[in-house]
């Protein structure tokens, strides 16, 4: 049976894993395909997935009462969508929607929680992956509140 | 330099009495945003040309008022109209943009080095620009597609406040048509709607193709944004001898006399403002100088 286990392997994110961790995964992994316009979560919903996104575009977006939907961060291909399902209380903390037609590996978190606690090395891999992509968005943020092309500049 | 072709006329370059502007008529005043404008400027006389090499830039003197450096944002091809597009931010900018059609401004220049662009012949080129770091980086848009087969990939990193900030709209888009160019634009900020990038320049970096080996980059924008796009080249495995920074300080001469730019041993108006980022490295990270 073909399995997804071709793309993830060499996929960025989970280089490096051991072949029988990139199985775990596979067990939790489907694809999915989300069409413009579409919302793929929205704040404050129950996270329990993350996804690898193959090919399209997806906006993170914040409502703000007055200002509307801000957009805050766009993701395309091969970037992670969604840290929420590994952090309690497993949250969305911004809305997500999709910009054009979006292929995507979809990780069930709850599947992946469930794994990572029988096997703590796992559990240790994804979290080293994770928290390098926490680390550059929190710096990509940084560098966004300096709004380096205001009057100052 | 352009190729000026035997037409007879004089051509204007850096003059011999570079202290004494010359007066330049306004043909037109372009509003690019709220704050951002350009002019268009016709030589004194009409049997005169100016050429400059990108990178380059003048120092504009509105006449009573004052005198500032300004990059050269026109195509070097195109020797009879000087084109300046600048941000109205202090008493000199603000009451250039109040000139009109027929006004004059005095200008002297063109004066400082220029972007590695001969240089860059046969590599990849990646140009990251970040708000009004545009205008100077223009040129080299120009005069790499109008040669474009000798060059490899070319790509172009666009990053600005948000999408009512973005100079150029109508040549951006023409550029991003095109095939034998990669042009990635990003905002800081949108609203929903906004179908382009969200993000700090920094962030496409990673995600677009080049040979780091045979690639030479050319960043202008605010000095914070450089430091991080330098960062993030380095991450592609660009050496600091191969990345090239636009710096600005408060020129006054332009001629390396003054002191007013003065940046360690070097000025910036004489020894830069393009410099490859080894000879500056040390500097940059300095605090306050």
């Amino acid at each position: 049976m073909e399995t997804l286990e071709p793309i993830l392997r060499v996929h960025p994110f989970l280089e490096g894993l051991a072949p029988q961790h990139i199985q775990l995964i596979v067990g939790c992994a489907s694809n999915v395909r989300f069409d413009a316009g579409q919302t793929i979560f929205h704040e404050g919903e129950e996270a329990n997935q993350f996804y690898i996104v193959r090919h399209g575009k997806i906006a993170l977006e914040i409502f703000a009462p007055n200002r509307g939907s801000l957009i805050v961060e766009t993701l395309g291909e091969g970037d992670i969508l969604g840290w929420s399902w590994l952090i309690p209380p497993y949250e969305w903390h911004l809305d997500a929607k999709a910009i054009e037609l979006t292929r995507a590996i979809a990780l069930d978190g709850k599947c992946l929680r469930k794994k990572c606690e029988e096997d703590h090395d796992l559990g240790y891999e994804l979290l080293k992956r994770f928290a390098h992509i926490i680390e550059q968005r929190l710096e990509a943020t940084r560098i966004q509140i300096l709004d380096m092309y205001g009057e100052r500049s | 330099m352009a190729n000026v072709p035997d037409t007879g006329l004089e051509t204007m370059t850096a003059s011999a009495e570079p202290m004494v502007p010359a007066l330049f008529r306004i043909q037109r005043v372009r509003q690019e945003t709220h704050d951002t404008f350009t002019v268009e400027l016709e030589p004194p006389s009409r049997r005169k040309t100016f050429t400059f090499a990108p990178g380059q830039f003048n120092m504009l003197y509105v006449l009573g008022v004052g005198e500032v450096p300004i990059s050269i944002s026109g195509n070097p091809a195109d020797s009879h109209v000087l084109i300046h597009t600048m941000r109205a931010v202090g008493t000199v900018t603000k009451a250039m943009r109040t000139l009109k059609r027929g006004d004059f401004l005095g200008v002297r220049g063109p004066f400082g080095t220029t972007w590695p662009v001969a240089e860059a012949v046969g590599n990849d080129v990646i140009i990251v620009a970040g708000g009004i770091g545009l205008a100077p980086l223009r040129p080299v848009i120009y005069r790499i597609l109008a040669e474009r087969e000798r060059y490899g990939k070319i790509i172009f990193l666009y990053g600005t406040r948000t999408p009512a900030d973005i100079l150029y709209r109508r040549e951006l888009e023409q550029w991003r048509s095109r095939f034998d160019l990669d042009v990635q634009i990003t905002v800081d900020r949108a609203q929903a709607g906004w179908r382009a990038n969200v993000g700090v320049v920094t962030t496409l970096i990673p995600k677009v193709a080049f040979d780091p080996a045979n690639t030479i980059a050319m960043v202008c924008g605010p000095e914070v944004m450089m430091r991080f796009t330098i960062q993030a080249l380095q991450k592609r495995g660009l050496g600091l001898n191969d990345i090239y920074v636009s710096m600005e300080r408060n020129m006054k001469c332009g001629i390396g006399f003054c002191g007013h730019c003065q940046y360690g041993p070097m000025f910036i108006c004489k020894d830069g403002p393009v410099f490859s980022y080894d000879r500056i490295k040390d500097l940059f990270l300095i605090r306050e100088l």
